[in-house]
């Protein structure tokens, strides 16, 4: 029983972390057709700017409050900054270009920004622990779980919930939808197609952002640590299906709580299992579990 | 995209090439150049089994699951068969990924675009999974490999380099060979119309399969190779996922012009590589992206068109 | 088609012709070219990398200036300044063997010094012997190195995780089970990264435990993330769920910082000893935050373990290290100025036998054996065939210096060579499974 609770408390946490990392990934495939590569450049820029508010911030002792006012202005600011930038002047000239060229130019991006961390914030890892230590543990199940790393959870249940009340509630969210549809279809009827792909690669590169900021109080923040996650991400809107919404939260719920019980039964393997799950979707079920429907063309 | 590829010149020029290579980098340059050069060519084999499913419109983001077998492959040989001979670990290399290729292939085959890149990314990482854990597999330390024999003796690193070169040209040969049937001029047709080629009674996916399997094949050797003349492997540096996207930039960098491109593309990789990592040790993955990008950008024919540019007395017609 | 290629074909020629000639400048006499390669990169780069290439730029440039104190107070190596090159670790043991080839082949130096992960070690040395390289391995601690094979031109100033581990397995048999200790006390377990340090570590510390403490009992399912995974959510869990409450970790870099701060949060501390064989770098780091009463090593009488050792080298290394850069030495710090030392002392020592500018092969006879003082301790160059270092090695407990606000450490025990690693030409695994015969402890 207690191992239940501890192996569903581990997995869930992962999956949370894992599920506002991979919700931005995405939502870019399903509108822009982008497997974004990038997306580990957006993480780990979040989490850098995230880690130096903070560490400033709790330094000199300001309210607790603004950790979190920092954490989510840092993917704000890097989604915007950054997703304008690569959005306007480099994926916008090759939407017509063959796919797999974009997946590689996204590629060389991810490298680009990834040593632009070295020169900006050199190479000692950050430890921005304040708002973990502030909220200490809390004991469920027999062991101890750190309230922050729970509080994982909240944000992932609130970042579905708000993704979900926009995409069905509101006209934007209705004009997203019928661009992941059909792109030809969406232009004819006079959707703005370009300020669409725009603002979608933003909100997605904030996701990242938002990822990582809020993952680096546990962790120690240095260069490289970004380089898993991207892989991780891609298994999760894999298997869930590229460019569903419900699908990245099944798809990271399955990796999160295989990997747990993975380390605590199995160790050896913790990484193997998490592809061969991601393979075997995709032999099965190529689009992934919840693939979004797929308009018919004659 | 692939005009050219098919003359019947291609090979004696592919065949002086390599002889060039080798021979300079045997007796003329330095030998940390010679290093490059044979590290290109060795890479190039695997670049020129990814430009060979490219011409189908696959492109593979797991392909270092191949030349990671490869090199596991010799690496395994060496440990608990005590093989150390270039012949059977070349031979070795290429059975093993030849045979996965093989048996992955029924699958992969289905797949077309993005759901082929992502499954062989699923395969490659896999393989990376059980590598990086297993420690009866030399988990993340990897394995050394011994400096290669021949019939006995110590092969040395200009034995190794002649016999890099040697497999180079056959590869040269069978790929030309292959490209200039008609079976693989069958999948330039599946890149068209894959339905038509079905209406003409030929079996798109065996063909797919015939590909794929020689390009693993290619990839294999390309592992086993390096890991002949490194001297070490390991799963980041052989299976990530991150090798896979080099391969696929080197590629890309390379061009699909001309099956030699891809040992030019690999082995000026190599060298900005080593420049980069040695002047600018904190920028060299910038370095490399930026390169990425300005390919893309302004050199979409990679750097075989450039080649094709500079001739004054051949323009070819769009 | 034909033409175009013989004109490609020409320009290559040329440009490699000309290429070829440019890197052909000429050692002199009064320099020697040595590559240092650490880690400037990744998670290892801040607390390992960057504190080890500070180390051994103190003692190069004091060296090279002939400031240091005695007995290493001759200007010099040989008489030559030494050129550092300082080139990053990172990116695996294939990359860097690749790099390490480079820098003989192309750079054309002298000498090697450098290297921290195990892995890299293991990839390297057998390269070093097949290019002729003299390589000194500053810090790096699978004792596979040797064991595996000896090492014709491979040195290694750092004693192995054999002795690092065994020396934690005697510390908890002398301080931790002092008092009474009841079963379940007695359980251990550990967490460790899966490559060969981490994987030699825990086992010499098993084989260990069983000879020092037999009545204790080591888990069934010890941890091995991967290298560099930094989230230890899961593990921390596995861990806690599991009765032993002696913990080993052979955890560096960033990966150590990362699990002390998840594992503080999660109350770990109050349930579980943590026994760490080379964890100084999070000390400072952590700083207040640091939990008191984890039992650290240092892997010798470096970093934390020596900070108010008063030798006099020992206490001008920390002076001029603070004074350059603002903060004590670490651990990497001082094995890489070890490095240096080791090769000035037997580039000296052959020049003096030879009479003038020793070749490799005479600084390589020099340095066979050779016994040298190090900041606070001496080094032995008595095992592997007079290639690998062993020195004392100590731990102690953690425990937060309030009068000085800073980290400190007490209940200090350092065990001497003989005492924790296997006599000259024994392997390490059966010298310890057989009782480890002939070891004398202080």
């Amino acid at each position: 029983m207690q191992f239940l609770i501890t192996v569903l408390l581990d997995g869930l946490i992962y999956a949370s972390y894992l599920f506002i990392v991979s919700l931005g990934l995405t939502i870019t495939f399903g509108v822009m057709k982008i497997l974004n590569v990038a997306h580990g450049g957006f993480f780990a820029w979040g989490a850098y700017l995230a880690s130096i508010s903070i560490i400033y911030l709790g330094d000199n002792e300001y309210n607790s409050f603004l950790y979190y006012f920092a954490i989510f202005l840092s993917a704000i600011i890097v989604g915007l900054f950054f997703g304008y930038i690569i959005e306007r002047f480099i994926l916008r000239k090759m939407y017509n270009e063959d796919i797999h060229l974009i997946v590689l130019a996204t590629f060389g991006l991810f490298w680009i920004l990834e040593d632009l961390i070295l020169h900006v914030f050199g190479v000692d890892p950050l430890m921005p622990y304040y708002p973990a230590m502030e909220l200490g543990g809390i004991e469920l199940g027999g062991i101890f779980q750190g309230v922050y790393s729970l509080t994982l959870a909240g944000l992932a249940i609130i970042v579905a919930f708000i993704c979900w009340y926009f995409l069905k509630k509101t006209k934007y969210g209705k004009v997203l939808q019928s661009v992941i549809f059909d792109r030809e279809v969406s232009v004819s009827m006079g959707i703005n197609v370009t300020k669409v792909y725009l603002i979608t690669f933003i909100i997605g590169g904030m996701l990242g952002a938002l990822g990582g900021a809020y993952i680096a109080p546990t962790i120690s923040v240095s260069p490289g640590f970004a380089i898993d996650v991207v892989v991780m991400s891609f298994a999760v809107v894999v298997i869930g299906g590229m460019g569903s919404v419900p699908g990245a939260l099944i798809g990271s719920l399955i990796v999160g709580l295989v990997r747990a019980f993975a380390v605590h039964q199995a160790p050896i393997l913790e990484l193997f299992i998490i592809y061969a799950i991601m393979a075997i979707v995709l032999i099965i079920k190529p689009e992934g579990l919840f693939a979004p429907p797929k308009p018919r063309k004659i | 995209m692939f005009k050219g590829i098919l003359k019947e010149q291609t090979i004696q020029v592919g065949i002086g090439f390599v002889f060039i290579v080798v021979l300079l980098g045997t007796f003329i340059l330095p030998e940390w150049m010679s290093n490059n050069f044979m590290y290109g060519l060795s890479r190039g084999l695997a670049v020129l089994g990814l430009m060979i499913l490219w011409r189908t419109n696959l492109v593979s983001f797991g392909h270092a699951l191949y030349y990671g077998f490869g090199a596991y492959a010799v690496a395994m040989a060496q440990k608990y068969l005590g093989v150390t001979d270039v012949f059977l670990r070349i031979i070795i290399a290429i059975a093993a990924a030849g045979l996965l290729g093989f048996v992955l292939g029924f699958i992969l085959r289905r797949y077309r675009e993005i759901f082929f890149a992502m499954l062989s990314l699923a395969f490659s990482m896999v393989l990376y999974g059980l590598l990086a854990k297993a420690e009866f597999l030399g988990s993340t330390d990897g394995m050394s490999i011994s400096p290669s024999t021949m019939f006995g003796f110590e092969l040395g690193r200009f034995g190794l380099f002649y016999f890099i070169g040697f497999v180079v040209i056959l590869s040269l040969i069978f790929a030309h060979a292959y490209l200039r049937s008609s079976l693989g001029h069958l999948t330039t047709a599946i890149m068209d119309n894959e339905i038509r080629v079905e209406y003409l009674g030929y079996s798109v996916e065996k063909a797919i399969h015939i590909k794929y399997v020689i390009s693993a094949c290619l990839a294999g050797g390309a592992g086993g190779l390096m890991a002949a003349a490194l001297g070490q492997v390991d799963p980041d540096s052989m299976v990530l996922w991150s090798v896979s996207g080099e391969l696929v930039f080197v590629t890309i960098m390379a061009g699909l012009g001309n099956i030699l491109a891809p040992f030019v593309g690999a082995i000026f990789f190599e060298f900005i590589r080593t420049y980069a990592y040695e002047f600018a040790p904190q920028a060299w993955q910038m370095i490399i992206g930026g390169t990425l990008l300005a390919i893309i950008f302004f050199l979409p024919g990679g750097l075989w068109s450039l080649f094709q540019k500079i001739n004054p007395f051949k323009k070819e017609k769009k | 088609m034909k033409l175009t290629n013989l004109k490609t074909l020409g320009k290559i020629a040329i440009t490699g012709l000309i290429a070829s000639i440019l890197p052909m400048s000429v050692n002199a006499k009064d320099t020697v070219k040595v590559g240092v390669v650490s880690f400037l990169t990744g998670p290892a780069a801040g607390p390992f990398g960057t504190p080890a290439k500070q180390g051994a730029e103190i003692v190069i440039d004091a060296i090279n200036s002939g400031t240091m104190p005695a007995p290493y107070n001759t200007k010099g190596f040989a008489g030559a300044t030494m050129n550092p090159i300082f080139s990053d670790e990172s990116g695996g043991g294939t990359k860097q063997v690749g790099l390490f080839r480079d820098f003989v082949q192309k750079q054309n130096v002298d000498a090697m010094i450098g290297y921290i992960s195990s892995g890299n070690c293991m990839a390297i040395g057998p390269v070093a012997d097949e290019v002729k390289m003299l390589t000194i391995f500053s810090t790096c601690g699978t004792e596979r190195l040797y064991e595996e094979k000896l090492r014709s031109h491979v040195f290694r100033t750092q004693g192995n995780a054999v002795g690092d581990s065994l020396a934690a397995a005697k510390y908890i048999a002398d301080e931790y089970f002092k008092g009474k200790v009841s079963t379940a006390d007695k359980m251990y377990t550990g967490i460790n990264q899966n490559y060969a340090w981490g994987q030699d570590s825990y086992k010499f510390f098993k084989l260990g435990m069983a000879q020092y403490v037999p009545s204790a009992v080591g888990s069934s399912k010890p941890q091995f993330p991967k290298l560099f995974s930094g989230q230890y959510g899961s593990e921390i869990s596995a861990l806690s769920l599991d009765k032993a409450k002696i913990v080993h970790t052979s955890f560096w870099n960033g990966d150590f910082e990362a699990f002390m701060l998840q594992a503080l949060v999660r109350g770990f501390f109050q349930k579980k000893i943590l026994v760490s064989s080379v964890g100084g770098s999070g000390v400072d780091s952590l700083d207040k935050k640091f939990p008191d009463g984890v039992i650290m090593g240092t892997r010798g009488n470096v970093g934390l373990i020596v900070r108010n050792d008063t030798t006099p080298l020992n206490k001008w290394f920390i002076d001029s290290y603070k004074k350059r850069y603002g903060a004590y030495p670490l651990g990497p710090s001082y094995q890489y100025a070890r490095a240096v030392m080791l090769y000035k002392i037997g580039m000296d020592k052959a020049a003096k036998a030879a009479g003038k500018f020793p070749t490799q092969d005479q600084v390589i006879t020099a340095m066979k054996g050779v016994t040298f003082e190090s900041f606070a301790d001496t080094i032995e160059m008595k095992r592997g065939d007079g290639h690998q270092a062993v020195h004392s090695i100590a731990y102690g407990v953690t425990k937060y210096n309030k009068a000085k606000g800073e980290p400190g450490i007490e209940k200090v025990i350092k065990y001497s060579a003989s005492c924790i690693y296997p006599p000259a030409g024994a392997i390490s695994q059966k010298w310890v499974e057989s009782g480890m015969p002939g070891r004398k402890c202080n």
